[in-house]
């Protein structure tokens, strides 16, 4: 699941505020000991031996570009990337348009159960996540089953292999990810929209500012770095593109390909081909861009200290 | 953290009169309740059909008991109890790295943000850059890494890389460095508590409600986590529920012509494989709701 709540990240490092009490040095080593040889493990190690393996041949010896140059080559690889290209551009214009505006109408709601419930309605699917929610959704997109079956028809779908045509595809993830995900983001929009100062909408009401102007002029532009987080946050996790593609791609009899995502060529180099370096050569371009995206985030963290 | 009311005072809000906005609103708010809604209730009432009842009844009519234990059954009884295997794996898995999350982050979190240390800002900085990085990115590496100490196969495979949770150590960083008044840990070690009881007597029962809120989403987390034990755990014994879901999907005619024959799976019984496999986390979301969502906006309520 998707951003389901590094919210906390937003605040500042209050420690570093203060001075921290210097005491119980020894103890503080044992405090963070087991938390630190998992992050060595988990954490630094195995990206280390990525980059190791992404850099050396079969039998060990330095391979230079070698096999970067082999996956960037293949002629699965460039596919691949439009692929998740795609489905991103889908995906996080939903979720910027969508969340913001839904998270903006819940928030005109003033009967307060109704609010609470609609909240509640539109976070509830994040429950399902990864194969179920792909599981479900393979019934709602095969007009045989589907309870929307007469909308799909009327859409021109009248069997399942129609509605995953290759051109689909990407709307398709897109919906899925939206329907498991977007409620959490909904939910956190709504809190960050009740942190805007009462007075400064009551300002711009009595100036004569309607809803829709409020919402445009004053709400849109502080939810901005919300909505830049949700972005980074989200294009970092859809480019790992994998559980999706890997259940349709079974539940079609391979109408899509196995390798439809960058990932899973990974996974196919690795478990298919047996040739280690070049997945840890796609895994170490992935993790490239995931750090890129988190070092964006951490170094304009200033961007989100103040309003 | 968790006692944030996040329904602020509603009359200062701004609302939608006139007719025109209250249709345009109340339309778009319609159609995405429908659009979440729809699938969650469409899936409760398939698992009460017959794969018949199905496919030609009202998708919106509830079926049967009976036809809904004939679903239980059947799927209980795939490949000699597979699903119980793989429920029983899931429950492993997940509460296996939930301990070991809680037993090594509350105090590193405590650690960090509470004394100084060599590293201190190194592990900080670690914690922050792993944690924005999506758990999948590390995942294959995970796996190379693991392949040559021969772990791949072994439930530790998946608890110990679940077990390394940076999220959970930056919940309770921040709540310890904002929430916890300082005056009273030095006023515990005045009264010649010693360290160690200053964190067990005083800091940690005030720190449960983080507990709980990295208890919740490592678990739900670790629950729902599908591409670390797909590429660690080959065999079917082995399978988390979430994992087990392909073999179930594989063996469903509707979806895999090939699969047709005794041990083949109708849509009806799918459909109840899925409502099982998110029930654990499906309780808990229920339950834990409100407090969560408190929690999921604390962050940005403390700025």
């Amino acid at each position: 699941m998707v951003g389901a709540a590094p919210a906390a990240t937003l605040v500042k490092d209050r420690a570093a505020d203060r001075p921290p009490a210097r005491r119980g040095n020894a103890m503080s080593y044992g405090f963070v000991s087991v938390y630190a040889v998992l992050a060595l493990a988990f954490g630094l190690l195995p990206a280390l031996y990525a980059c190791y393996l992404a850099f050396t041949d079969g039998e060990g010896r330095f391979a230079g570009s070698a096999n970067f140059s082999k996956v960037v080559g293949d002629f699965r690889f460039w596919p691949a990337v439009r692929h998740v290209a795609l489905y991103l551009v889908c995906w996080l214009v939903a979720l910027v348009v969508l969340v913001t505006l839904l998270a903006v109408i819940v928030h005109t709601i003033r009967v307060r159960w109704l609010s609470r419930t609609l909240r509640s309605v539109f976070y509830l699917p994040g429950a399902l996540a990864g194969a179920s929610s792909v599981l479900l959704w393979l019934f709602v997109l095969d007009p045989t089953a589907s309870p929307v079956g007469g909308l799909l028809r009327l859409l021109g779908f009248d069997s399942f292999v129609q509605v995953i045509a290759p051109g689909n595809l990407p709307v398709i993830f897109a919906v899925v990810a939206f329907w498991t995900g977007a409620g959490a983001w909904i939910v956190i929009m709504y809190g960050a929209l009740n942190n805007i100062s009462a007075d400064v909408i009551e300002a711009a009401r009595v100036d004569g500012a309607n809803v829709v102007q409020i919402a445009w002029r004053i709400q849109l532009p502080m939810l901005r770095k919300w909505i830049s987080y949700m972005c980074i946050m989200s294009l970092a996790a859809g480019t790992q593109l994998f559980v999706e593609p890997q259940l349709l791609s079974q539940a079609s009899n391979a109408v899509v390909p196995n390798d439809y995502s960058l990932n899973q060529l990974a996974y196919q180099y690795a478990f298919q081909q047996n040739d280690f370096n070049a997945a840890a050569a796609i895994s170490l371009l992935l993790l490239v861009v995931a750090l890129a995206l988190s070092a964006v985030f951490v170094t304009r963290g200033g961007l989100f200290e103040r309003d | 953290m968790t006692d944030v009311d996040i329904d602020a005072p509603s009359s200062r809000r701004p609302g939608v009169s006139g007719w025109r906005g209250r249709t345009i609103v109340t339309l778009i708010v319609t159609v995405f309740v429908l659009f979440f809604a729809i699938p969650l209730v469409w899936l409760l009432l398939a698992t009460t059909k017959s794969a018949r009842g199905l496919i030609v009844g009202n998708p919106f009519a509830p079926g049967s008991a009976g036809d809904l234990s004939a679903n239980w059954s059947r799927l209980f009884s795939f490949q000699d109890g597979a699903v119980t295997t793989w429920m029983t794996n899931s429950a492993l898995y997940a509460l296996g790295a939930l301990v070991i999350t809680l037993v090594a982050g509350i105090p590193a979190g405590y650690a960090l943000a509470l004394t100084e240390f060599r590293f201190r800002r190194l592990l900080l900085a670690l914690t922050l850059v792993v944690m924005l990085i999506p758990n999948t990115a590390l995942v294959l590496p995970i796996f190379l890494e693991l392949n040559v100490v021969g772990l791949i196969g072994s439930p530790l495979s998946v608890i110990l890389p679940m077990s390394f949770f940076p999220f959970g150590v930056y919940l309770t960083y921040i709540y310890f460095s904002t929430s916890i008044p300082r005056d009273l840990l030095a006023a515990a070690r005045i009264d010649g508590c010693r360290e160690f009881q200053v964190f067990t007597r005083i800091a940690l029962p005030l720190a449960a409600p983080v507990v709980a809120l990295v208890a919740f989403f490592s678990f739900v987390q670790n629950w729902n986590n599908f591409f670390l034990p797909f590429v660690m755990l080959p065999s079917s014994d082995g399978y988390p529920v979430q994992v087990g879901l392909t073999s179930l999907l594989a063996s469903t005619p509707a979806f895999n012509p090939s699969s047709a024959g005794s041990q083949s799976v109708q849509l009806p019984t799918l459909a109840l494989a899925t409502v099982v496999s998110v029930l654990p986390v499906l309780i808990v979301f229920l339950v834990s709701q409100r407090f969560l969502v408190a929690g999921m906006t604390a962050g940005g309520t403390k700025e």
